[in-house]
């Protein structure tokens, strides 16, 4: 029978968890991508052609256009205009969605007038809105940037509700009975105990907004290059123009840019609220 | 610590109702229950889990209103929370947002003036009376049990209640620390002797705090009896375990509680809550 060696002390040392971490995840995703290259050239690996991996362009044919790519200022233009209209929608829809969230959980009133439109909006999905968009809006960027608004806007809006309400009302109690005006409830219980609900909010929203921005690109992103641009309309017409690499490197940045904001609202989140990290 | 207290935070209630609806189901938790709580004297309610003893608390905290009957603090009638009663619930209610000290100090800086100096120094002491002093700068996740129960007590006694309530404060802590805050929070009460009113279900809890025990009937719920417990202080729980006098209490108050408590285990828990 073999001794068991038992080490001297399981350290959970963070450095080598996040390490491994990393590990495991450029192995992820390096086999990935691996598989894809197999998959690609299939056919003259082994004969045959694998469906629907097999279809797409090859990493390496992808990795071609993309250091092409990078070259071109268009390129990089479309990722300005495309954060640009993310962030733009993005804002807006915190900087009304948190209020209105905090109002609806706190004043039956306005709950009992604003909520059932809310919820009758909320399933229009933003883009059914583009029509209606492009005839109110007067100009094509704010058309645009009031659909990527709407995808963020109803996430915010409940996370922040639904936050609010799920407070201990015996912090609220304790607040009150030790004499706290309404602005002091309001910043000193209300807001911080609310502020956890309202970055995961954030992050889900910004997720939503980069779905709703690339589809709103797509469709409104106007006739003319210069004027839409964006990285949605970059793989439009890379479609349309039959660059099939350029299609990939288009979904692969928007991919990139998407994790980087929702990382970025979660650093934030992090930053804004210590107490809630888990 | 202030000793002026001794004559504040008499609590007189006469002909307290409260009930709960729910729809048609209507549940009466407390019915014409008269009761005194004196001023200077730390006042022990015990009775069967669930009968009421927290919506009690509450309503004498300004946080329900009764259906009917009276509450009076020094005269004036209960109309909502105030400073004038604080209270200590069973689950912490801290602000995990703030600092330690942030917390303890939040009570005195709701006032227009703001944080005095002298009330800075007041609350420094407290936090150092319950051994809380190193930890200012800690947030409450950072603290165990006990030392979040002791940091609520500090926040409630910064403001200096007439009243201090305690909902079954130690309930969820494990016997070792239970009976370290018991003998702490006698020792608080022997120096400040500030009116208080202590809720809980354990009888040797009890015996050790209290001037006085009120036993509880189940729902719906009224005085069964009031037990003056005229044991000298300082008392340590060894001191009880031998006193003949501390036993014969005991015996008399497990008495009213059992068959209440065989009330209690045989029927629904709460009241219909709305």
């Amino acid at each position: 029978m073999s001794t068991v060696a038992m080490q001297p002390s399981v350290r959970f040392d963070r450095k080598r968890i996040r390490a491994n971490a990393l590990g495991r995840g450029l192995l992820g995703g390096l086999t990935a991508i691996l598989t894809w290259e197999i998959c690609s050239r299939a056919p003259q690996l082994f004969g045959f052609s694998v469906p629907y991996i097999g279809v797409i362009p090859a990493p390496s044919k992808v990795l071609v256009e993309w250091s092409i790519l990078l070259n071109e200022p268009s390129y990089w233009r479309s990722w300005y205009q495309s954060f640009f209209r993310v962030f733009a929608g993005f804002g807006v829809a915190f900087l009304l969605g948190v209020p209105l969230g905090l109002a609806l959980a706190r004043s039956k009133i306005i709950f009992g007038a604003l909520f059932p439109v809310f919820e009758v909006l909320r399933p229009i999905p933003p883009i059914a809105w583009v029509p209606v968009s492009i005839i109110f809006w007067p100009t094509q960027e704010m058309s645009i940037a009031f659909v990527i608004f709407l995808g963020a806007f109803y996430t915010m809006t409940l996370s922040t509700m639904n936050g609010a309400r799920e407070i201990d009302p015996a912090l609220i109690q304790s607040a009150v009975s030790m004499g706290a005006s309404r602005w002091s409830l309001y910043r000193n219980v209300i807001l911080p105990a609310t502020l956890p609900s309202v970055t995961t909010g954030a992050a889900v929203g910004m997720g939503i907004t980069w779905e709703v921005v690339v589809a709103a690109e797509m469709i409104s992103g106007g006739q003319s290059d210069r004027a839409g641009g964006g990285l949605g309309r970059l793989m439009w017409n890379a479609y349309v123009t039959g660059n099939y690499n350029a299609i990939v490197v288009a979904m692969i940045s928007i991919g990139i840019a998407g994790y980087f904001s929702s990382a970025l609202v979660r650093l934030l989140g992090r930053q804004l609220a210590p107490w809630a990290a888990r | 610590m202030s000793d002026g207290d001794l004559h504040r935070g008499q609590i007189e209630i006469v002909g307290l109702t409260r009930q709960f609806s729910n729809g048609t189901a209507r549940s009466e938790v407390i019915a014409n229950c008269d009761l005194t709580i004196n001023s200077g004297m730390l006042t022990v309610l015990i009775g069967p889990s669930g009968c009421g003893k927290s919506t009690l608390a509450k309503l004498i905290a300004g946080y329900d209103t009764p259906t009917s009957g009276r509450i009076t603090i020094d005269g004036r009638p209960v109309t909502g929370a105030g400073r004038d009663r604080l209270m200590v619930f069973q689950e912490s209610a801290l602000f995990n947002w703030m600092t330690t000290e942030a917390n303890a100090q939040f009570g005195p800086r709701q006032t227009k003036e703001g944080l005095r100096a002298a009330q800075r120094q007041h609350v420094g002491d407290l936090l150092e009376l319950v051994g809380l002093k190193k930890f200012a700068a800690r947030y409450p996740k950072a603290l165990s049990g006990g030392m979040q129960r002791r940091l609520e007590m500090v926040r409630a006694l910064a403001n200096s209640p007439d009243l201090f309530i305690l909902d079954e404060p130690f309930r969820g802590l494990d016997a070792m620390t239970r009976a370290l805050m018991q003998q702490h929070f006698a020792g608080m009460f022997e120096i400040s002797r500030r009116t208080t009113l202590f809720i809980t279900t354990e009888i040797d809890e009890a015996l050790l705090l209290a001037d006085r025990i009120i036993v509880m009937t189940n729902k719906p719920m009224k005085v069964a009896a009031k037990l003056e417990v005229d044991l000298p202080r300082p008392r340590t729980i060894a001191t009880l375990y031998e006193s003949e006098r501390a036993n014969q209490i005991k015996e008399r108050a497990l008495e009213l509680l059992f068959p209440e408590a065989m009330k209690s285990f045989a029927s629904p828990a709460k009241a219909v809550s709305v």
